[in-house]
């Protein structure tokens, strides 16, 4: 066997706190390099709490003010060490807002909440100095952790945890791993925050390696980003098996078959997509009903565009779902659609496959790289889209195939096999 | 002497457009007709053409030694005729030699003989005709889609009048047997059956430019030495593939048009093998036992059976959906439905259907105009949708106007001339109605109502009856015959109202 890999990693949420994107897929991947050898010291900013207090808390996993409430977590208690920073980085505006979004088991609140934060630090500037200085105060608190511990590798997720990794890796002299989830293209479309880029691509740059979440990720921070092809390797996330398959049961009220959207309502996710195609579907064929589930800043527009081509008693807006409401959405939903202009990876149309839902997703997200049970078109050929769900509606040996493979496919998504993938980037970046 | 029997498969689909589903019901015109121009042409001028010229050069330069034989689809001769006419030409020169057997198969490369053989029977004649009209040839040897083969094929094949069929050497159906002998049909022996020599056919069909293989560079001298090492006691070697392995699969800087012009030469002097056609061979060689395939074979694929067109749900959906319209387009007479009914019937269409290709990928890929197995399935089932569509519209015209026929009212008609609309009104009713209705009807009772009918009006209702009532009509003595003005006149109304009844509730 070989020697353990010691892992210093700077992340983001952790359970119970989790509240999206990042958090999931950063407890999937931790849990997953548990199964392969490695120690992982993992520095989370503290969502709440005194900022003037204590600045580094380095806490054993076998105390009781662990905030590792989790039960899965517990066997991996020996070879975690969990670290809290109290620190204003975050996403959540303060503790009210904190406790609402923290009940969402939510796939969009944490870039949705993000962008809230960034929007109000834009306009106001009250938070403004604050995010910066906190962004280079976590890295200041990495640089004093990254001189006191023991580790082989340090290892980054996303803009917020790059300059720590950065400083890190001049205080330790080890290599650096990112890990990019969603670059500022992502977030911003094409008005990015500067500040924002900067610090991506600082971090790009400065990293040994990058782990991009697909090779649409990969060719961004590559076209956009300028970084070094040979430098970056693609993982594709996975996806946590539910902790138990409960069986949502869900009466539908009416005849017509349901397509779905779920996500946030904005310009990346494509709504106006999903709108045009349900339109072509309910010229030819009326009993169709058409879900747009989520909000967000095109919400308006969109309510009025349905409502301009008189398709109203036919698309319906539920404004945003979280938690069972979700899952009971999925239960009598026939056709998912993700029609994101850009996405890095996209997770929700796994979750719709895992609920038995056939998918159509866009070309341009990462997981259509991975997925062959899913229908994929390109965002802007809205003919192509408006045929793929009108397929999925009409001929059964397809959406059956759909929703017997797909679910099979989602099942052998593995969180243990992206990890492998991981530290094999690590060992390249340590014999580096 | 020895023979090597090479036999070239000739066949491209009538690939579709992107047919959307809000075409159905307006858009009639299913065929991509820029990709399939431009891959003929294509492929005539890599492959068809320049090979032709080979094979014609070496007729001349070897004599009786060296023949080959075909076999062109039907959607091959069609395309032939609309986008490379010049490619017939160059068959029709090699067929002028003599020298070349042209087969038989089904018109539209089918899998037909799978589910309906009536429209099997039908496709192989219409296909026949193709080969005399461009050939002047009769066609004796027979090959099915893709060498699809079973007993019960095998019999039906030599029913239609073929001597020799072609079918792949699979393992599972050889076990320890060796494919170089003749064998034949385990149903009907008088069918002999040749059997592929995969290894040696796929040594020049899929690995002659395969770098990673041990046997890379394979040259002319090379592959006459394996021949010449064959058990001397085996009696014919069978190299069949597709045509489009030179110059289109294998292109021309592998070196393959090079070894197909140098092969046979090698051959004949290195190796002491003579190469001969199907027919030929059927005349000089007896089979040495039967060959038993109960259930279906191939050449397709590592399984060699028909998992490559049929078996995962879509695939069987489309198929059974596309055959449920055989009965109506059993009496249709709309050239263009007819000629549609065929290009949807080509295998092709069910073969990019296929989920194996996420393994198998490499053949499955090779033309496949869709991204994936789902792409065509959906855009095979929204033209079927509609090809359904026109079918039903065209039942629907033919039903009303049978209808009025036979329901035409009284007035001022006398029962005579009544009698006479009505009874031509039968003439006109799909034979789908008249079966449904002839359910309902006994054979004394029909007997009665065709008394001093019209002979064509009494041959299609008979022909519509099942096969125990027509036993039954058959073997009624003419004493059994009601044959009284009264009984005749009531079996008659009989029948019109079950021909109604089933004209209303279809």
């Amino acid at each position: 066997m070989s020697k353990k890999i010691k892992i210093l990693m700077f992340g983001w949420e952790f359970p119970p706190h989790i509240s999206g994107g990042l958090g999931t897929a950063c407890y999937g991947l931790t849990k997953g390099l548990m199964k392969h050898n490695t120690e992982v010291h993992f520095v989370v900013p503290k969502a709440y709490g005194d900022e003037d207090g204590e600045v580094v808390r380095i806490v054993n996993a076998s105390e009781e003010n662990v905030a590792l409430t989790a039960e899965n977590l517990r066997e991996y208690a020996k070879t975690l060490t969990f670290t809290e920073i109290d620190s204003l980085l975050t996403p959540y505006m303060d503790p009210v807002e904190y406790e609402r979004i923290r009940e969402e088991v939510s796939r969009e609140t944490r870039l949705e909440s993000l962008r809230q934060f960034k929007t109000k630090f834009e306009f106001s500037g009250k938070y403004g100095a604050n995010l910066m200085e906190e962004v280079a105060r976590y890295a200041m608190v990495g640089a004093s952790i990254a001189a006191r511990s023991e580790f082989d590798v340090i290892y980054a997720h996303d803009w917020l945890t790059y300059q720590a990794g950065i400083a890190a890796r001049e205080a330790s002299g080890k290599p650096l791993v990112v890990h990019l989830h969603a670059t500022e293209f992502d977030r911003s479309g094409e008005n990015v925050n500067q500040q924002v880029y900067e610090i991506e691509r600082k971090g790009l740059h400065a990293a040994d390696l990058v782990i991009a979440v697909s090779h649409f990720t990969r060719n961004v921070a590559i076209e956009r980003y300028g970084v070094d092809p040979d430098k970056i390797i693609t993982v594709h996330n996975a996806v946590e098996p539910p902790a138990e398959e409960i069986e949502i049961k869900q009466q539908k009220h009416f005849s017509e078959k349901v397509v779905t959207f779920l996500g946030r309502i904005t310009y990346q996710k494509g709504p106006e997509y999903f709108i045009e195609a349900a339109r072509l579907i309910l010229d030819r064929d009326p009993n169709v009903r058409f879900v747009m589930a989520g909000s967000g800043d095109l919400m308006n527009k969109m309510v009025r565009r349905v409502a301009q081509l008189g398709m109203a008693t036919r698309f319906h807006f539920t404004g945003f779902l979280r938690g069972q409401n979700i899952d009971r959405l999925f239960a009598i939903t026939d056709v998912f659609v993700m029609p994101s202009v850009s996405e890095p990876f996209g997770i929700v149309p796994l979750e719709a496959m895992r609920s038995n839902v056939p998918v159509v997703i866009s070309k341009q997200s990462g997981v259509s790289e991975i997925l062959r049970h899913a229908l994929k078109v390109d965002f802007w050929d809205t003919e192509g889209l408006a045929d793929a769900i009108y397929g999925l509606l009409h001929y059964k040996a397809l959406s059956d195939t759909f929703s017997h493979y797909g679910k099979y496919e989602v099942d052998n998504l593995k969180w243990e096999n992206a990890a492998a993938k991981v530290v094999e980037v690590y060992k390249q970046a340590i014999a580096l | 002497m020895k023979s090597v029997c090479l036999y070239f498969q000739i066949h491209q689909p009538f690939r579709l457009k992107t047919y959307r589903f809000f075409d159905i019901g307006n858009d009639h015109q299913y065929y991509d007709e820029y990709q399939n121009r431009s891959i003929i042409r294509r492929i005539a001028q890599k492959s068809y053409l320049p090979a032709n010229k080979i094979l014609l050069s070496l007729i001349h330069q070897l004599g009786s030694d060296f023949r080959v034989s075909f076999s062109i689809s039907g959607i091959a001769f069609d395309q032939f005729e609309m986008y490379a006419p010049e490619v017939l030409d160059s068959f029709r020169q090699l067929a002028a030699t003599g020298q070349v057997e042209f087969l038989g198969e089904t018109n539209a490369h089918s899998l037909a003989s799978l589910k309906d053989e009536e429209e099997f029977r039908e496709q192989v004649r219409v296909h026949r005709e193709k080969v005399r009209f461009y050939f002047n040839q009769e066609p004796m040897t027979f090959r099915n889609t893709e060498l699809i083969y079973s007993d019960r094929i095998g019999a039906m094949v030599y029913d239609l009048g073929f001597q020799t069929m072609l079918t792949e050497g699979a393992k599972h159906i050889l076990g320890w047997k060796s494919p170089n002998y003749m064998y034949c049909n385990a149903i009907n022996p008088k069918l002999k059956v040749l059997l592929r020599n995969f290894n040696l056919s796929d040594d020049i069909a899929f690995r002659f430019s395969e770098k990673a293989w041990s046997e890379w560079p394979l040259t002319a001298g090379k592959f006459a030495g394996w021949l010449s090492r064959v058990d001397p006691r085996e009696e014919v070697v069978n190299l069949f593939m597709d045509y489009e392995t030179f110059g289109e699969h294998q292109w021309e800087e592998t070196g393959i048009l090079r070894f197909l012009s140098k092969m046979p030469e090698k051959v004949i002097k290195e190796s002491g093998f003579v190469f001969r056609t199907p027919s030929q061979l059927n005349e000089m060689l007896q089979p040495v036992s039967m060959i038993h395939v109960p259930n279906t074979v191939s050449w397709a694929d590592e399984e060699r059976d028909l998992t490559a067109w049929l078996g995962n749900e879509m695939q069987d959906e489309a198929f059974s959906k596309l055959y449920a319209l055989s009965d109506k387009m059993r009496e249709c007479n709309n050239v263009q439905l007819l000629s549609d009914w065929r290009y949807l019937q080509t295998s092709d269409h069910f073969y990019y259907m296929c989920t194996k290709w996420f393994s198998d990928g490499e053949v499955h890929k090779y033309f496949n105009p869709y991204p994936s197995p789902y792409e065509a399935f959906i855009n095979y089932m929204n033209v079927l949708s509609d090809f359904s569509l026109r079918v039903d519209q065209h039942y629907s015209s033919r039903r009303r106007f049978s209808r009025s026929l036979v329901t035409i009212s009284e007035e001022g008609a006398t029962a005579n001339e009544k009698d006479m609309l009505v009874w031509s009104g039968i003439e006109v009713v799909p034979k789908i109605y008249l079966k449904k209705a002839m359910k309902q009807v006994n054979a004394a009772s029909l007997a009665s109502a065709l008394h001093q009918a019209t002979n064509e009006c009494k041959e299609r209702l008979v022909s519509c009856l099942g096969r125990r009532a027509l036993n039954e009509y058959v073997s009624l003595s003419p004493l059994e015959v009601n044959t009284s003005e009264q009984e005749v006149s009531l079996a008659r109304e009989h029948i019109l109202n079950q021909i109604r009844a089933a004209l209303k509730n279809d």
